[in-house]
């Protein structure tokens, strides 16, 4: 809870530095995590707990309201529960480990397996590559691009083959050749077209058929440029492949990525990993409360700014 | 309950108001927080919510009901009249330059579509109008993206230009409009890297790109999932390209795809073609009229009245 207490000590100088909690500031809320992409429902229950909490403790003191809010924003991704570790990825232990990334076309499936194959090779495990996007011009080249610039094998079948014995041969490959970890493409996809869906569930359970814990992570990489439809992309694909955690995007942006907190509300799905950039280096593990707190830097900035000017 | 059509959202704001005879302020002010709803839910940029709703309830205050349609599809007609007016008209034509080649950049964030649609657009240029376009590869950072484009190249019959990935991609532009020329090809379709609106280096890059081929289309690549965050990706590389146009990718999804409504309202520039599929020959002209439906979340308007 050390944690959490030091994210609630910065939610309270945030809201410290902010002028009076008024009706202006409570609707100034409403925009910064509307335009953060967080969701209308999401926010308009959120203030309305809020501004029901301010009421029923019948709070007049400022100082007070301030911890009335951080402590719903500190909700807003953990839920009331008090568990905040750190979800990191499932590893087997000296065994071969499973990754299976999904998600719709151009998020950045493809460049996060490349970011993380490159982490994975630093802390000194051996990683293979299996390239099972063989439909999406140029998809190979670029994952087999990305295993040379890191130093790993990729798996490859020629364009246009099944992508289940692309990953049935990676498989193989990654056992008899002792690799600690086995890192799956596949072809983005829209969540609405069931018979890609139905192909991407043959693939995972062609996996399980081989090593029945497998795949030990489903990692849905979502654009955190994406609006309001990364839910449907959550929900569908869990559907389909029951996702493990998320690999949020394209951070480095202006976007902010809210609805991920919708979805870990809805569906229980953690964040676990964050894509900063375009570069090796640019893969970091998620950290709700950064996260939390760069939803509302914006908020910060603009009264920062104010109080300079006078 | 998210995700609802404009319609649903008002069938028990128009259960109450049915049978007056005009639309009153305090209906008008129920119903438009329904509007306003509706379209944060299908991702229109809050400040462009705020502003449509303004102006629909200027228009719809006072307004006599018709006698065939209730107050409630009377608001309803009025936004999306609104709406579609605001989407612009039928604008999916493309320039013609008065002397050979045509020249069109493609430019977007990372993962939007560009390298698709070139593609696409090369096939649509053959097809409906029939030219010859050569497709340009100056993206040389995204890994393989030449191969991309080179693969699309060769699937549809297209000469492709490349210089490898150690290029520069201003000359790329400038050596693909000289060899289009030679080769008397008439347009030339130049794929740029993805980069992000606030990347001032890359976004640089593109202004020398233009500088030097000066074309006369720059298509903005936009992701029709693309939530809150269009109105500043469309504005930045509006301000800094001035673009011609915008190109809807991936609507063959199931999203409302309000990031079209933010993006006209702030730039202003027309919608010409919105990407149906990952396949060549899926580029479609725009209709403004279908995008408002989607974006309300709702049938033709004809359903939608007999319902309300
Ligand atoms: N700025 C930024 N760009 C990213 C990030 N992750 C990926 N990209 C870029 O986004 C684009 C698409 O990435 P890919 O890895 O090809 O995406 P994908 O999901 O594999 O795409 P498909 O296989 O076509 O569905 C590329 O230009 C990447 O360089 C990120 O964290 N930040
Ligand atoms: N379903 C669908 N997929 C599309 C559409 N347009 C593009 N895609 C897919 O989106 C992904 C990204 O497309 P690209 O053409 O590589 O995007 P890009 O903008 O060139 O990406 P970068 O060069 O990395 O910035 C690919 O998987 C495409 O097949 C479309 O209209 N519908
Ligand atoms: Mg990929
Ligand atoms: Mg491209």
């Amino acid at each position: 809870a050390k944690t959490r207490n030091s994210f609630s000590t910065k939610i309270n100088d945030l809201v410290a530095k902010y002028r009076e909690v008024d009706e202006e500031f409570f609707e100034e809320l409403e925009e910064v995590l509307i335009s953060a992409d967080v969701g209308v429902h999401a926010v308009m229950e959120l203030i309305e707990e809020l501004e029901m909490e301010v009421k029923r403790r019948n709070i007049k003191d400022t100082k007070e309201v301030r911890e009335v809010i951080s402590e719903k924003l500190v909700e807003l991704y953990y839920g009331e529960d008090d568990e905040e570790e750190v979800e990191g990825l499932h590893e087997e232990e000296g065994d071969l480990t499973v990754y299976l990334f999904v998600g719709v076309n151009g998020v950045g499936k493809t460049t996060s397996i490349g970011k993380l194959a490159y982490q994975l090779k630093q802390e000194g495990k051996k990683v293979l590559l299996a390239a099972g996007d063989t439909f999406r011009a140029g998809a190979i080249e670029q994952l087999d691009a990305w295993g040379k610039r890191v130093g790993v094998d990729v798996i490859k079948h020629n364009a246009g083959s099944d992508p289940a014995a692309v990953v049935y041969d990676g498989i193989q490959a990654a056992k008899s050749r002792k690799a600690d970890v086995l890192i799956c493409d596949t072809a983005g996809r829209l969540q609405n077209k069931v018979n890609l869906m139905n192909e991407l569930s043959k693939v995972k359970k062609v996996i399980s058929r081989e090593i029945p814990e497998a795949p030990h992570e489903v990692l849905l990489t979502l654009d955190a440029t994406t609006g309001q439809n990364a839910m449907s992309q959550a929900k569908t694909f869990s559907e389909a492949t029951d996702v493990t955690g998320i690999v949020l995007t394209k951070l480095d942006g202006t976007a902010k990525g809210g609805i991920i907190l919708a979805i870990r509300r809805e569906l229980e799905i953690p964040v676990k990993l964050v894509g900063l950039g375009e570069g090796v280096n640019d893969l970091e593990t998620f950290d709700a409360h950064a996260f939390v707190y760069g939803l509302f830097a914006d908020m910060i900035d603009d009264y920062e700014e104010e109080t300079e000017k006078g | 309950m998210a995700f609802e059509g404009l319609s649903d959202r008002l069938q028990e704001t128009i259960q109450k108001i049915k049978g007056k005879g005009k639309v009153t302020e305090q209906d008008v002010k129920e119903m438009s927080r329904e509007v306003r709803l509706a379209l944060l839910e299908a991702d229109v940029n809050f400040k462009v919510v705020k502003d449509f709703v303004k102006r629909i309830r200027e228009r719809a205050i006072g307004q006599e009901v018709m006698e065939s349609l209730t107050p409630g599809q009377q608001v309803i007609k009025v936004v999306k009249e609104e709406l579609t007016e605001l989407m612009g008209g039928d604008e999916s034509k493309i320039a013609v330059a008065k002397k050979p080649p045509t020249v069109i950049m493609m430019v977007g964030l990372q993962g939007a579509g560009k390298t698709t649609t070139t593609g696409k657009l090369a096939n649509l240029l053959r097809k409906s109008y029939n030219r010859k376009p050569l497709l340009a590869a100056a993206d040389v950072y995204r890994p393989a993206a030449i191969d991309q484009l080179e693969t699309i190249g060769k699937q549809l019959d297209f000469p492709v230009h490349s210089q490898g990935t150690e290029a520069d991609p201003v000359d790329i532009a400038k050596q693909a409009v000289e060899q289009a020329k030679e080769d008397h090809q008439d347009y030339v379709i130049i794929d740029t890297a993805g980069r992000l609106h606030i990347d001032g280096e890359l976004m640089g890059e593109l202004g020398r790109v233009k500088e030097a081929v000066n074309p006369d289309e720059i298509f903005l690549v936009v992701d029709a999932m693309t939530g809150q965050d269009a109105v500043n990706v469309a504005e930045s590389f509006d301000e800094q390209l001035d673009i011609s146009g915008v190109l809807l990718t991936k609507l063959d999804g199931d999203t409302r795809g309000g990031a079209a409504l933010s993006i006209k309202a702030v730039t202003g520039k027309p919608i010409k073609f919105v990407g149906m599929g990952e396949k060549l020959d899926e580029l479609e002209v725009f209709h403004p009229e279908r995008m408002a439906s989607r974006i309300l979340g709702m049938g033709d308007m004809l359903t939608l009245i007999e319902k309300a």
